[in-house]
């Protein structure tokens, strides 16, 4: 391996660690607020990607029938706890969210021709389709089972996972699809070419992070998460309901899911299975994290992904066993570090 | 208490844990801009008591009503909305958010139903507890143990509430800061705010509440004027067993 | 209609099913058997061991593939050729082989506390996945064909109606072996890792142990599985070992009930027949191929989880009679005792312990003695610190500062376990027992130490002698407490003073010198207040000695010799009860200063 190799493989890591690093941050969220072990996460990152990837093939989305499903679903439950719990204000609101909002995409979708919008258009569209379908899950797998055990939740979310691959072969095929590029500009620094995707990548993931910050650190609902995630009784008792801030968080998971997806479409072909994999790498930092810090998930993260490259140079073949049973240590110093308390079921 | 219009009204409350009563048929009441205290040895059920009225722990039966209002099986959040606000035993602080941030969010509710005024507030709250506006910046975990509680409380009074559960709010700390305490909710009444105040620490309830109920493995022992019950002998006898004779 | 004869339809069925049904159907059949194999793993590991593991596949595939590579690799090298051929050899091998890559993933990840665990065996089910398709020798994704069928007494099982009679005769005997190790000293420490490892500890019981024995063993399931996997398909490849498979795994154990042994055949039998019969019409209802199934299974599982968490077994023996518990009272010779210490000989001592958690001090400068044959009680308000003092005594935590000796012997840094076998027992303040097994049994885990028997004869069942003995001597402490009504019932059934008198027993059944109670008489009514301290008496009349943390005034002023007072982790008194209640610092620490 040479300078210029090495440089070429560090940005290739660069640019998939910026990924796993955004999913990364959403795993810690999720967890933090909700308990809940996002594996699903992935599956936001291919239907974000076949989303755009269907407008500019000029095909409906399946993520559009999804929405419209799930949108019938809550509104059903919801509607008949609104009805049992003497709450009928709440319909118009269940309504509105899960019944008028879905048919609105749909109107968009069919009356407009998403696929002669500009590139920025067809992005807003394809999270518009796929974001709510965060909280949506959230209402209907994990809602229930808000004080069930973690390795309950676990399992749900392993099951979750499970019904949307399902359903993203069933909406998108089982070939891949591939975006392009936003743009085709390439920089030549010296030894090595970085490509205006990269860049793209690694800034909008950036951005990401840094909006995300401002989020948390600055808007009073950012701090009720950190505070839900802190103390779930504490902010309970400021009114804080923890409803509300697992319905935030997925929907805030499932925007830098579908984001993720929207940004690494152009760089690899995905397909309805392709986000497990990518998710569980992001995994890979979030548990370095220990589930709970930001900055050392986001370090992590990137580390995976520049193992990853540089696996993927020495044993090509063996780049998914080296990137996981590297998780088995990590898990067994995190499990070392973290106090163990006995939990009851 | 015939004239003072009652706020808070717990009635034949009771709470089981799985096949144990921890709360047998306590009935209290607490009237508007009193301080109401339930004392009584530990595991008596009065932290059960606040948590169930406060909506954290369901109740078998009974009632509880607010201003005459029967309220069904509140959740925490709606009782937050009605202007009841509890300071847990726990003390359930933000620990790695500033002081600041913590206030804050006791204005949570005040923020979603519209109101802006959370500056005002904390303005107000800083002149009852000067030394958490020094450590406006600083976070909820580094504080020592007596700025916690106080925290808590102001934190609870950012709420603006109508009624106040305490628990414990002397738990652990120092016989000085029990005092500030103290005189702190003695000065929350001043102002208008209901108190229920659970308390170990008989002598210093008893000094600074209007009415008093003593809590024995559930149930309601004995009541009556605070000044009353602080030199009756069958408290201390709740207390220290049979040998309460002295 | 009784039990057993249930039991026999169902045994008959199995014998005449392959005779009348048609080819495909024997095939499902068998394919439910070997499934359920694996699935019996995980209930054992899961449903009553508590730890999730999505990676089951993973040694299945081990199994498979280790008898596949060595009954047709050609060209062994010459020192192990004599493996090769046979799948005999390859089913022992593979048996080493999965014992050995599971014992160290097991001591590796089975440290992992609460949702590591289960995010510890996606991560290896996926590498050993990779590992299987990526490696040459065994066929890389295309896998490796020419598997030899099995022979049994000179008959080629290349049928899969004969194939079927081994299949679930496996079923069948791995079914036998896991309800008798679970119905034994051994299975009683095993189901206590769900939710009671801090009380099996303070029972002597090695709960590492116990978890890597099942992890084992659900492995060992998993890998003959994959053997009879490999000579019934007489080909492998990775796709079955997956972690995807991994998980429908689990969720058979989940859907049939994973807490019971039957409810892993349930899970499998409804797992594999819905999966064939969705994978036959989902793709002709929805114009597409796939598999499709795993929406139906997503869904189903979340439904499950949502609503019927005990999965389907405990829905049909609604349906279905129980066997009637057993109701006669074991016998069986006493257990040796050791000799108990001379009344008034020092028991326990502690010097000058601190305890500390960050900044805070729980204890400072504790000292306390219990002496053989009184009962000393340890008061004080809430958070003045007695339960760490109980606990840094008993090994649930220690030290940080100080030493404790036990009946003059340094016990200060040893842990639960090491000092439970030195004669301490105790109980908890927040009761800790395991409600869904009878109070017998829960005693019993108190004389674990007792008994020495391990996994592999409990699984034969060879060890119903200590088995007798240990019931008989738990059924004894359960007379001597008073709940003799009460043995077979289940110990969550029990009204909280039960329960708590039923701990007694429980630390009773480990034969100690020296018992620790934390609050037993928290919740008890009088009358049952008085029959425990009757029963403290007489015990402490016997030379016990007893060290009590208790709220109930009148309790401990009626019942203690010694009475140590705590307030803000300090030792404010100490004394005799009367002197202890006149003690203005102890009014003062109950009721509050005046000013």
């Amino acid at each position: 391996m040479d300078l210029q190799i090495a440089l070429l493989l560090g940005q290739d890591g660069m640019t998939n660690g910026a990924i796993y690093a955004l999913l990364s941050l959403a795993l810690v969220l999720v967890f933090a607020v909700t308990r809940v072990i996002f594996i699903p996460q992935g599956e936001f990152v291919a239907f974000g990607a076949l989303t755009l990837a269907s407008f500019q093939a000029g095909k409906t989305p399946g993520t559009l029938w999804l929405l419209i499903g799930a949108g019938v679903v809550v509104a059903l439950v919801d509607v008949t706890q609104a009805l049992r719990s003497g709450m009928p204000r709440r319909i118009l609101r269940i309504v509105g969210w899960n019944l008028v909002y879905p048919a609105a995409a749909a109107a968009v979708v069919f009356l407009l021709k998403p696929g002669d919008f500009p590139l920025l258009a067809q992005i807003v569209l394809a999270l518009a389709l796929v974001v709510p379908l965060g909280p949506m899950i959230y209402r209907l797998a994990f809602q229930p089972l808000a004080e069930a055990s973690v390795l309950v939740l676990l399992i749900v979310a392993v099951a979750v996972h499970l019904a949307l691959v399902g359903l993203g072969l069933l909406f998108f095929g089982a070939e891949g699809s591939r975006t392009p590029a936003f743009s085709d500009a390439s920089f030549n620094l010296g030894l090595v070419t970085v490509s205006g995707q990269t860049l793209w990548v690694v800034g909008a993931s950036l951005l990401l992070i840094v909006v995300l910050f401002a989020f948390f650190e600055r808007t009073i609902y950012g701090k009720a998460l950190r505070a839900t995630a802190m103390n779930r009784t504490g902010a309970r008792l400021m009114g804080i309901s923890t409803v509300m801030a697992g319905r935030l968080s997925f929907l805030l998971a499932a925007l830098i899911g579908a984001f993720s997806g929207i940004l690494i479409a152009p760089i690899t072909t995905v397909y309805y299975d392709t986000g497990f994999l990518i998710g569980l790498k992001g995994f890979v930092g979030a548990i370095v994290g220990g589930l709970a810090s930001y900055p050392i998930a986001a370090a992590g993260a990137i580390l995976v992904g520049l193992l990853e490259s540089f696996s993927s140079f020495w044993a090509s073949a063996f780049k998914e066993v080296i990137v996981f049973t590297l998780i088995i240590p990590v898990l067994v110093w995190r499990s070392l570090t973290t106090r163990h308390v006995e939990e009851d079921e | 208490m015939a004239e003072i219009k009652t706020i808070l009204e717990v009635e034949d409350l009771c709470v089981s844990y799985g096949k144990v009563e921890a709360l047998h048929h306590a009935s209290i009441k607490v009237g508007e801009g009193q301080i109401v205290t339930v004392i009584g040895p530990n595991g008596a059920g009065k932290t059960t008591m606040l948590c169930s009225i406060m909506g954290l722990l369901p109740h078998t039966s009974g009632a509880i009503r607010f201003l005459g209002q029967k309220l069904g099986d509140a959740e925490v959040e709606q009782m937050v909305s009605l202007g009841i606000n509890l300071v847990p035993e726990s003390r359930a602080l933000f620990g790695e958010m500033s002081v600041g941030d913590n206030l804050l969010l006791g204005a949570f509710m005040r923020h979603l139903a519209g109101h802006r005024d959370h500056e005002q507030i904390m303005e107000e709250v800083f002149q009852i507890f000067p030394r958490l506006k020094e450590r406006r910046e600083q976070h909820a975990g580094t504080l020592s143990g007596g700025e916690r509680q106080m925290l808590a409380l102001a934190r609870a009074l950012m709420a603006k509430p109508k009624v106040l559960l305490l628990d414990e709010p002397s738990l652990g700390l120092a016989p000085l800061i029990v005092r500030e305490i103290f005189r702190v909710i003695a000065d929350l009444k001043k102002s208008g705010v209901s108190i229920l105040l659970v308390e170990q620490n008989a002598r210093a309830a008893l000094q600074v509440a209007d009415y008093a109920y003593v809590l024995e493995t559930g149930e309601i022992a004995l009541e009556g004027a605070s000044d009353q019950l602080i030199d009756d002998p069958k408290v201390v006898e709740s207390y220290l067993g049979l040998g309460g004779k002295r | 209609m009784p039990p057993r004869l249930v039991l026999s339809g169902f045994l008959g069925l199995l014998l005449i099913l392959p005779l009348v049904a048609s080819e495909f159907q024997v095939t499902l059949l068998n394919y439910i058997g070997l499934y359920a194999i694996v699935a019996l793993g995980l209930v054992l590991l899961t449903g009553v061991g508590g730890l999730t593991s999505f990676g089951q596949a993973a040694f299945v595939g081990l199994g498979a593939y280790t008898t596949a590579y060595l009954s047709t690799a050609e060209g062994l090298p010459g020192w192990a050729s004599i493996l090769g051929g046979s799948p005999w050899i390859g089913l022992l091998v593979g048996l080493l082989v999965t014992a050995l890559v599971a014992y160290l993933l097991g001591l590796l990840t089975l440290r992992l506390s609460g949702h590591y665990l289960p995010l510890g065996t996606i991560a290896w089910g996926i590498s050993l996945y990779f590992l299987f398709g990526n490696l040459e020798f065994l066929g890389g994704h295309t896998g490796m064909s020419g598997i030899p069928a099995l022979s049994l007494f000179g008959i080629e099982l290349k049928d899969g109606r004969k194939f079927y009679y081994v299949v679930w005769l496996a079923v069948l005997g791995a079914v036998w072996l896991t309800q008798n190790l679970l119905d034994s000293r051994e299975g009683r420490a095993i189901r206590a890792l769900k939710g009671g490892v801090v009380m099996a500890e303070a029972m002597g019981v090695d709960t590492a142990r116990s978890k890597v024995m099942i992890f084992l063993v659900a492995a060992l399931f998993a890998c003959v599985s994959g053997w009879l996997y490999a000579h019934l398909q007489r080909f492998v490849n990775p796709t079955p070992f997956g972690l995807h498979i991994g998980i429908e795994y689990l969720f058979m154990a989940v859907v049939g009930g994973a807490a019971h042994v039957w409810g892993a055949l349930i899970g499998a039998g409804v797992i594999t027949v819905l999966k064939q019969w969705l994978q036959d019409w989902l793709p002709k209802l929805l114009g597409a191929s796939g598999n499709f199934e795993v929406i139906v299974f997503g869904v189903m599982m979340i439904f499950v989880l949502q609503r019927a968490r005990d999965g389907l077994w405990p829905i049909l023996t609604r349906f279905v009679p129980q066997r009637e518990a057993k109701r006669e009272v074991p016998q069986g010779e006493a257990l040796p005792k050791k000799p108990t210490p001379e009344s008034g000989q020092v028991l326990l001592e502690a010097r000058n312990v601190f305890k500390r958690f960050g900044g805070l001090v729980a204890n400072n400068n504790m000292s306390l003695t219990v002496k053989a044959g009184e009962v000393m009680a340890l008061i004080g308000p809430n958070g003045a610190g007695k339960s760490t003092m109980f606990n840094c005594v008993s090994g649930v935590d220690s030290a940080s500062e100080g030493e404790v000796l036990f009946r003059g012997e340094a016990v200060t840094n040893l842990n639960s376990r090491q000092i439970a076998r030195r004669g301490m027992s105790r109980t908890f303040q927040h009761v800790r027992l395991l409600p869904t097994m009878t109070v017998l049994e829960n005693v019993a885990i108190g004389g674990h130490l007792r008994g020495s028997k391990g996994v592999l004869s409990a699984m034969l069942h060879l060890e119903r002698g200590e088995e007798a003995r240990l019931l008989a001597e738990a059924a004894r402490q359960v007379e001597r407490v008073g709940l003799k009504d009460s043995m077979f019932g289940l110990a969550g059934s029990l009204a909280l003073g039960q329960q708590r008198t039923m701990e007694i027993a429980r630390a009773l059944c480990a034969d100690p010198c020296l018992l620790l109670l934390d609050e037993p008489a928290a919740g008890l009514r009088y009358m049952e207040k008085q029959s425990l301290a009757k029963l403290l008496r007489k015990l402490r009349g016997e030379g016990m000695g007893i060290l009590l943390v208790e709220h109930d005034m009148d309790f401990v002023m009626g019942l203690a010799d010694r009475v140590v007072v705590m307030e803000f982790g300090e030792k404010i008194a100490e004394g005799l009860p009367d002197e202890v209640q006149r003690d203005p610092a102890v009014l003062e620490a109950y009721l509050g200063g005046v000013d």
